[in-house]
């Protein structure tokens, strides 16, 4: 059996993970994790948490069997797990609550976050406005302009919004300016890491709030169709929506995994986002990775159309699972992206996140060659609203690309 | 036992002199590869205890604007650790004080953790100080250091309780360097008033010298912290006199040191 549940006491999956950060963070990380295994312990913890995501977030939400898209490729029964109806239109809430419970059981007040598509820093402001927490999301400058309409919405939620224009000003420099805040800011200052990335115990921590997905994925597969699903398919940022959909499969061998990586304009123009497809290793934003990086070990900027998948790394958790060969990972290009865009809208009268169209185009692929009978899940992490203009401006404003 | 290690020695012989130690940091590559040498020397001359070489690094997640921005225009210069360490070997005998690399540690990942370590060897490094290796990581790099002349210099912050302090000051080689801010690099106006118990205690538990830096920036901090422990770490000051083409202002921060 394959055991991607297990890690050493310093967050290891495998020889990835760890806690590489400056020993400024380091009590702040050993205090996380110490009130998380505390919570942990703690029923009422999971009664508040659970309260929330029922009568809040709208959990549990659909697995929805996608008969039109199911006829349209005329291969496997296609099942998409509704994350895009949760509060706030995203799987990110899921983390973003979650995380605030165990800032408030820290007793702190204040919460950084950084954004790339600005579904997790909305998330994120959201629940600081539910629990009167103080807030302040970095945003890189590139995404500030293709995600404007999340700006502002973070900004109707009480939210202080920063705009970082260090680097490529997308996801990884909103990290670094985050991290910068929270160290500076640590005594009274959570930072609510949005990815299943970072140093331990954060992978871990986003992992379980997560896992939702799977575990509500498998209670409604087997009582809509009496087993498991044959494949599921699902998008990698930073790796959460996956990892929370995956997690609870992982035992199952029978069970296919498929992570989708942003393959940008093509891998081998270079202007991608597929850290594992590049099989780099190193450490950025305190674990050891997957990264893109040039010989000299620097940091390369990731390439996608999607803020939400533009980082130079996957979390260590999905290393470890493509090492071993759990977990297949492959890559979708912006086009073959916006067509599942498209693809979806059509056939579904649903618009996907431009993140959720990479699993969505990968996915329609694979079912044509899957029988029938066979049965195929995909992660649908967020709707498609907040990349209406981006997706418009790709088209040329024509609705069929012609 | 083993010999000390030379960077130690060398702060140990100035505290036994009385005298505090001067550390400062430069970010190899600002201004060209070229000018490395140069620096070096002007340094040398104007009586530094150690010279901190700064490695650039696209996601330095550790510093302030001023090192910043230092570290990309190094970068747009090519700059590099393997470019850097073999600048630094082709003039090391003219360098008499101790040499450390302060490095992020994804490009010693890249360079190969072995092979890095022999170029630091070729090139004469005494220490490295590494901001994103803390002591639960720093096997990594420590059991690659054994049997060389090159200490892992460990960082010891504000928020580190006592008895991760006793930790971090038994695995300690060549000083401890004491984070004096919660925070990253860079000018500060001031410093809390807890700084002075904090490094007080770190010197009673410390069997080390032990060193300050963070937002050290003018002469009269100079003195004030240097008072505190064994010695001071300058950082974006020098990097920006240096930009400026103000060495005057190096001196300056020299001069002020209480001997
Ligand atoms: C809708 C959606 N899906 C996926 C992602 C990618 O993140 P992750 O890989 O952590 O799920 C994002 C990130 O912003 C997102 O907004």
């Amino acid at each position: 059996m394959v055991k991607a549940t297990e890690q050493n006491q310093a967050g290891r999956y495998g020889k990835f993970g760890g806690q590489y950060v400056p020993e400024t963070l380091m009590t702040a990380l050993i205090e996380l994790e110490d009130a998380y295994k505390e919570a942990q312990q703690d029923p009422a913890f999971y009664e508040e948490l659970n309260y929330y995501l029922k009568d809040y977030v709208g959990r549990e939400n659909p697995l929805y069997f996608a008969k039109r898209l199911t006829k349209k490729l005329g291969g496997a029964k296609i099942y998409l797990k509704r994350e895009d109806l949760n509060h706030t239109g995203a799987h990110k809430i899921n983390n973003a609550l979650g995380q605030a419970l165990l800032a408030m059981r820290m007793g702190k007040k204040k919460v950084v976050a950084e954004t790339g598509a600005g579904q997790h820093g909305v998330a994120t402001a959201t629940v600081c406005a539910l629990f009167d927490l103080e807030c302040i999301i970095f945003m890189g400058k590139e995404d500030v302009r293709r995600q404007a309409l999340n700006v502002f919405r973070m900004e109707l939620l009480g939210a202080t919004v920063v705009s970082v224009d260090q680097g490529s000003g997308t996801l990884k420099d909103a990290v670094n300016e985050a991290l910068r805040y929270w160290v500076s800011n640590v005594e009274d200052t959570h930072y609510i890491l949005g990815s299943a990335l970072g140093p331990h115990p954060f992978p871990q921590i986003v992992r379980d709030f997560q896992r939702i997905i799977g575990i509500e994925t498998r209670k409604q597969i087997i009582e809509k169709e009496g087993r498991l699903p044959d494949a599921i398919v699902a998008c990698i940022g930073g790796g959460s929506n996956a990892i929370g959909m995956f997690h609870p499969f992982i035992d199952d061998e029978d069970v296919k995994l498929y992570g989708v990586e942003a393959a940008g304009s093509g891998i081998d123009t270079g202007l991608h986002a597929a850290a594992i497809a590049d099989e780099k290793e190193g450490v950025l934003h305190g674990a050891y990775m997957y990264v893109l990086q040039d010989d000299n070990g620097f940091i390369q900027e990731a390439h996608s159309i999607s803020a939400g998948l533009d980082y130079p790394a996957v979390g260590p958790e999905h290393c470890y699972l493509h090492d071993i060969g759990r977990v297949k990972y492959e890559a979708v290009t912006d086009q073959e992206a916006l067509d599942g865009l498209q693809l979806l809208s059509r056939a579904e009268g649903i618009i996907p996140a431009l993140e959720s169209s990479h699993a969505i185009y990968y996915a329609a692929n694979l079912a044509k060659e899957m029988s029938e009978d066979e049965i195929l899940v995909i992660c649908l992490s967020g709707r498609g609203d907040k990349d209406v203009q981006t997706v418009r401006d790709a088209l040329g404003g024509n609705y069929d690309g012609k | 036992m083993m010999a000390n290690k030379t960077l130690q020695n060398v702060m140990e012989a100035k505290v036994a002199q009385g005298e505090k130690a001067f550390v400062a940091y430069i970010m190899a590559g600002d201004g060209g590869l070229d000018a490395l040498r140069e620096q070096i020397l002007f340094l040398q001359e104007a009586g530094v205890t150690a010279i901190e070489l700064g490695i650039p690094f696209t996601d330095p997640v550790a510093d302030g604007p001023v090192i910043q921005e230092a570290g990309l225009r190094a970068l747009a210069t090519g700059a590099n650790l393997r470019a850097i360490l073999k600048t630094i070997s082709s003039f090391k005998e003219e360098i008499q004080i101790p040499l450390v690399v302060m490095t992020y540690l994804n490009p010693i990942i890249a360079f190969g953790i072995e092979d890095f370590v022999q170029a630091c060897e070729q090139s004469g490094i005494s220490g490295l100080i590494i901001p994103d290796l803390p002591l639960e990581e720093a096997t990594l790099i420590s059991d690659e250091l054994q049997g060389t002349d090159i200490a892992l210099v460990q960082l010891v912050s504000l928020t580190s309780p006592q008895q991760r302090i006793e930790k971090i000051a038994k695995a300690a080689e060549g000083f401890i360097y004491a984070v004096t801010v919660n925070g990253i690099t860079g000018v500060r106006q001031g410093f809390t008033e807890q700084l002075e118990q904090h490094l007080s205690n770190l010197k009673k538990v410390s069997q080390i010298p032990v060193l300050a830096g963070f937002g050290i920036s003018n002469a009269q901090q100079v003195e004030e912290i240097s008072a505190m422990v064994d010695g001071v770490i300058v950082g974006s000051a020098i990097v920006q006199a240096f930009h400026e083409g103000h060495k005057e202002k190096i001196n300056e921060l020299l001069n002020k040191q209480p001997v």
